[in-house]
């Protein structure tokens, strides 16, 4: 299975996500944002990062960037894509996922590990992920998830919140908020599912030495389902 | 000509950078201010005589890049 990793001025998880690909068996690639055509893939990744700087609004300026349009031509083909976390941002900026994500409510940023529930596996992306709730990383400052009311009700009935921000026990609550996203939203997809985007990052939880290995299911499910 | 923008958030939501400010501005005794909401303000050079063309063109500017609808309103001054 081939995928692409985008690279743009400031990401910063970029060989994370390399890493954790090929140690899961994908033949990865690295692509310039500059460049206009991604090589055959079976999944593009938008990785974790600070594109551009931040400048204007988070992932604004990598949402018109060179490679993107490739990107959007992919994903509209029925493509897999998957933004972590200003990859999230990216994809909300270029239109591809509803809503947007805004500054966290209490001004911080956020740097820590948080257990999410999949909302839904019928997906590629979690579709034989025997567990319910994920230990994951959070490191962002803009990652408050918010959509209009009309938005919110259409991904909620077309099952588009991926997974959701909770306790270990799955509790998904205002309690277990860390940064006052809509309804606890950590992650969405767009109605066919082939492309998701969420703040949490599981290329940083495959080593058992070093983090957990929640992420490890993530990636095992992704090249077990393609 | 210049081409003047502003872009705020639109009504109902949350603002917390505008709201910490209008609290520290509590603090320092202007207790009379009751809300503070932050924007964006762009200064664009357009290379385009016509007036009515130039806005035209950075409307469109405001709704591609400037500012994202779905949290924010422009106005071009």
């Amino acid at each position: 299975m081939k995928s692409s990793v985008i690279i743009f001025p400031g990401s910063n998880c970029d060989r994370d996500m390399d890493v954790a690909l090929k140690k899961f068996g994908f033949k990865n690639q690295m692509v310039w944002h500059n460049d206009s055509e991604i090589p055959k893939s079976d999944l593009i990744v938008l990785p974790g990062g600070f594109s551009y700087g931040d400048y204007l609004r988070c992932g604004s300026i990598a949402g018109k960037s060179n490679i993107i349009k490739s990107v959007i031509d992919f994903a509209n083909s029925g493509g897999l894509v998957l933004g972590i976390c200003n990859g999230f941002q990216i994809l909300t900026e270029t239109g591809l996922l509803p809503g947007i994500l805004q500054q966290n409510k209490y001004l911080n940023f956020i740097c820590k590990n948080v257990f999410v529930k999949i909302k839904n596996k019928e997906n590629k992306y979690f579709m034989n992920i025997k567990k319910d709730v994920l230990e994951l990383h959070i490191a962002h400052n803009e990652g408050n998830y918010f959509c209009t009311k009309d938005e919110l009700k259409s991904i909620e009935d077309n099952g588009q919140i991926a997974v959701t921000y909770c306790d270990h026990k799955g509790n998904d609550d205002e309690e277990n908020n860390p940064n006052g996203a809509l309804k606890n939203i950590a992650g969405i997809f767009n109605k066919k599912k082939n492309i998701l985007g969420m703040m949490p990052h599981p290329e940083r939880m495959i080593d058992p030495f070093l983090s957990g290995e929640d992420g490890s299911l993530f990636f095992k499910n992704l090249i077990g389902s393609l | 000509m210049k081409v003047k923008v502003i872009v705020t958030l639109k009504n109902g939501v949350l603002d917390p950078q505008g709201k910490a400010i209008q609290q520290t501005l509590n603090g320092m005794s202007f207790q009379n201010v009751s809300e503070v909401r932050q924007g964006k303000y762009f200064d664009i050079e357009v290379n385009e005589s016509d007036e009515s063309k130039a806005k035209t063109q950075v409307e469109e500017m405001c709704k591609k890049l400037l500012a994202n609808l779905v949290i924010e309103d422009f106005k071009i001054l």
